[in-house]
């Protein structure tokens, strides 16, 4: 496992040295020790790339995550787990906790999508096909931010439906698609976009009207502040922006 | 055998043990098991329930096979008209006394008010009605011993099994239940098979005698006849006889190297002498005139047996000597010690081995 | 020379009267230390959840409909679970217990199986077999309609899979245990293997029997995984209360906290009830 990371992150720098100097994160001298970044669970993918190339970018340090729901991690900051920084896939999470540097900044914006099964068997194109008798719907919790988001596209649009089940978290919704025992659910686009092929997306207009935010900010008591604002930039960095987007993240 | 409403050759093997015991109970009869500990008695009461099958042999009760291995037949033990009373009884602890006996009935088919109804008259005739409501748990070993007997008459058994009836009660409640247990069986009018190791409790409950050991039978009759004539120093030992195997010819038997017994009876061949321990003399120089049945002894044992003391002897044949206190007194009988032992010939009684 | 009928054994000097209590500090230490740890261990969360619960506002937290309609939900598919585990692992309890067949040792272990998954991996392993594509569910689902994901029956189901080991291991446990001799004295009584099965073995296993029910609907109780995955959220249908705690605590702490006691304080009552009620039975 060793090795190959090393190889890998070889690769990475020789792909940046030919970029040149990538933009926002000069190479300034004293990045180094460990960087621990709790991260929403929906940006478990994307992260590892980047926490990787940081790394590359700068030898000596090392980033360190922990993915898991939002709430469960602006709790365990609360409750003095010694993060660095944040990334959140709401607001409101951020705002529970205290950042060093003011307003926490958007990096990216995640945007609902309908997921069905791939070949989009049941021929669903917008929301209101969603309230179409016989079709199971899987939704996210209030709760939770995709929740949130769908309740607030499903108003947008005037659709009344009632799905079978309101799932704790994105990833339930999803799988309930993936294993066919739902005909749909409001996830992600960028869930969609990890579980091609079993499951397609189809886009629709009212997902304007939810549009999740993701703040990220650098915390009070981070223990290695230097490297936690050195990562932030790296995050908001345009080589980053092009992980996000290939993962299907929206630009703030 | 006509009459006989038990029939059967208990034959199982099992590893290294070997069971064959030829059974044949009567109608009315009650037979006794005895012998030792690990002689096969309990799987031979085993197997007449149905909780053992027959290796071999046969089993038959009132002219039906119940086990006969070589005919595939094995009637299982709920479907049998037997009842048993277990050694420590096993009356249900979930149940009460009225309804332990109750159960049987109610496994026969009787409805609960009859079933109750019956029950209450086994309790009746063992005098337990007044403790009918009580648990297991609250009796004293006799009443649960006599709970365990209705319980076992209460599905009218053809054939009644005991075993070791009375090995879980003290002395003195042993003494009631035992009279008490007589009269039940002598009422029952089945066939019964006690299986015992205490041959008072044989002798006292039993019509016949089967003593088993090591899977066989090796003694079968009356209480006269086992007493009187013990044919393996198991049965000696049960009835308190000391019993000698030899050689006879004419009157005399040789019992073993360097010792000839003079014996009342005329015989041939191999043949049995028995004597009681009270009925050997000690003492401590050789008998005057030499007579017969004297020879020289060690003392190996001395133990209290009733007013007496017993004492083991060796010598050319192992002899249990009862001799009063002041006797012992006299011959300071201490392990060791060198004696003469001497039986008067009427005392002995000798009978064939064949 | 007097014969005791009691021989008092051991030196004269240690005699003492029956029935006195023992010399004070029996208990070693050594014990003693680590047992109140243990306790500390396990009381100490619960102290937690008592200090953070918001007293003032608890009224009117327990009156908001969803709470019952969870709480009722939670009683309602704990005590099928549980009745669906007597009514299938009792016999195979006894099964694993009394028959000796070939692969005992191997389905045994397999019973065990719903102890060491992870109860999500569990519910994902519902789906595959009761689900509308699974094994069973999609035959289910075709001939006569029946679905049971999403439905109250499909949290009964997922209860049952991850609680019915504590009561086949209870169970299986007593019934080891418990002397067989009874069962023989039954037959020659005339019962048959049934009956001596419900009018003797399962009273003289009672005591197991009813320990495994109460850790059986327990852990139904406390389900989550299983059930989430398995049947979903949807409130009055599915929502147990842990699964109402676990939402609960995405937005509004308190109001999980406030759950959570409900649950505590329902559980602890019914068990510490039932418990009496067994104690009393001799």
């Amino acid at each position: 496992m060793r090795p190959r990371t090393a190889v890998l992150a070889g690769a990475v720098a020789l792909v940046l040295a030919g970029c040149g100097t990538p933009g926002g994160e000069a190479a300034d001298g004293d990045v180094t020790g460990t960087v621990t970044v709790f991260a929403a669970a929906s940006l478990t993918a994307t992260f590892d790339r980047i926490g990787r190339d940081f790394e590359a970018a700068h030898p000596g340090s090392t980033v360190v995550f922990n993915f898991a729901g939002s709430s469960a991690l602006a709790t365990q900051i609360t409750a003095g787990a010694p993060a660095d920084v944040f990334a959140s896939a709401a607001p409101q999470h951020l705002e529970a906790v205290t950042t060093a540097d003011g307003t926490p900044a958007v990096f990216v914006r995640n945007q609902l999508v309908i997921a069905v099964a791939a070949g989009n068997p049941e021929g669903v194109r917008s929301l209101n096909d969603l309230a179409r008798p016989g079709l199971k719907v899987a939704l996210c919790a209030e709760q939770v931010p995709c929740g949130a988001a769908a309740r607030g596209a499903l108003d947008a649009a005037g659709v009344a439906l009632t799905p079978v089940t309101l799932e704790a978290d994105v990833r339930g919704a999803l799988a309930k698609v993936r294993l066919g025992e739902v005909d749909a659910a409001l996830v992600y686009r960028t869930d969609t976009r990890a579980a091609t092929p079993d499951v397609a997306a189809v886009e629709f207009p009212e997902s304007a009207q939810a549009i999740n935010d993701y703040p990220i900010a650098v915390l009070a008591d981070a223990p290695n502040p230097t490297a936690a604002h050195a990562f932030v930039a790296h995050v908001r960095s345009t080589q980053s922006r092009a992980v996000l987007t290939e993962a299907g993240f929206q630009a703030p | 055998m006509t009459g006989c409403l038990l029939d059967a050759r208990l034959a199982v093997e099992r590893g290294d043990f070997r069971l064959d015991v030829p059974l044949r109970v009567a109608a009315g009869e009650v037979v006794a098991l005895l012998g030792p500990n690990g002689a096969g008695k309990t799987t031979a009461l085993r197997a007449l329930a149905g909780l053992q099958p027959l290796t071999a042999g046969h089993l038959t009760v009132a002219g039906s096979d119940l086990d006969r291995p070589d005919r595939r037949t094995f009637v299982p033990a709920e479907h049998r008209s037997v009842g048993v009373v277990f050694q420590d009884y096993l009356l249900f602890p979930h149940l009460n006394v009225l309804d332990n006996v109750a159960f049987g009935p109610r496994r026969h088919g009787a409805n609960r008010r009859t079933a109750r109804r019956s029950a209450g008259d086994w309790l009746a005739r063992v005098g337990m009605v007044a403790h009918a409501r009580r648990r297991p748990g609250q009796l004293s070993g006799g009443q649960a011993q006599r709970v365990a007997l209705a319980r076992a008459l209460a599905v009218r058994p053809a054939v009644l099994l005991l075993d070791e009836p009375l090995a879980a009660l003290d002395a003195r409640t042993r003494l009631d239940t035992r009279a008490e247990l007589h009269r039940h069986l002598a009422a029952h009018s089945g066939a019964t098979v006690l299986v015992t190791h205490d041959p008072l409790d044989a002798l006292v409950l039993a019509d016949r005698l089967v003593i088993v050991e090591e899977g066989r039978v090796v003694q079968e009759g009356d209480a006269a006849t086992v007493t009187a004539r013990p044919r393996t120093d198991y049965v000696a030992q049960l009835v308190g006889l000391n019993l000698h195997r030899g050689r006879a010819e004419n009157n005399h038997i040789r019992v073993a190297d360097g010792l000839l017994l003079t014996v009342p009876e005329r015989l041939d061949g191999d043949a049995f002498v028995a004597f009681r321990p009270s009925a050997v003399a000690l003492h401590d120089g050789q008998p005057a005139g030499s007579p017969p049945n004297t020879w020289p002894a060690t003392v190996a044992g001395v133990q209290r047996h009733g007013d007496n003391l017993r004492v083991q002897l060796d010598g050319p044949v192992q002899v249990a000597a009862d001799v009063p206190p002041a006797t012992a007194a006299t011959l300071r009988l201490i392990p060791g010690q060198r004696v003469w032992a001497a039986v008067e010939v009427t005392e002995t009684h000798a009978y064939p081995a064949g | 020379m007097t014969l005791t009928e009691h021989p008092v054994r051991g030196p004269v000097g240690s005699r003492r009267p029956r029935g006195a209590p023992r010399r004070g500090g029996g208990v070693p230490i050594a014990l003693l230390l680590p047992a109140l740890l243990g306790l500390a261990f396990l009381t100490l969360p619960l102290i937690g959840l008592l200090a953070r619960t918001p007293w003032s506002t608890l009224p009117q937290r327990l009156a908001e409909p969803g709470v019952l309609a969870a709480l009722r939900l939670s009683l309602l598919t704990a005590t099928l679970a549980t009745l669906l585990c007597l009514l299938l692992g009792v016999p195979l309890a006894w099964l694993l217990a009394r028959v000796e067949f070939p692969g005992r040792r191997l389905v045994r272990a397999l019973v065990t199986v719903p102890l060491v998954l992870p109860p999500v991996v569990g519910g994902v392993a519902l789906l595959l077999v009761f689900g509308r594509r699974g094994l069973i569910g999609g035959w289910l689902d075709q001939t006569f309609g029946i679905t049971l994901p999403f439905t109250t029956t499909g949290v009964v189901f997922a209860e049952a899979f991850v609680a019915m080991p504590f009561l086949v291991i209870a169970v299986e446990g007593a019934l080891r245990g418990a002397d067989r001799r009874y069962e023989e004295a039954a037959a020659t009584l005339g019962a048959g293997r049934w009956t001596t099965f419900t009018h003797v073995t399962v009273p003289l296993v009672g005591p197991g029997l009813a320990a495994g029910a109460v850790l059986c609907w327990a852990r139904a109780l406390g389900e989550f995984g299983a059930t989430i995955t398995f049947a979903g959220n949807y409130p009055g249908r599915t929502q147990t209360m842990p699964l109402a705690v676990y939402l609960a605590l995405e937005t509004d702490v308190e109001a999980a906290i406030v759950l959570s006691l409900i649950l505590l304080v329902v559980s602890v009552v019914i068990l510490a009830g039932l418990r009496d009620r067994w104690i009393s039975t001799p």
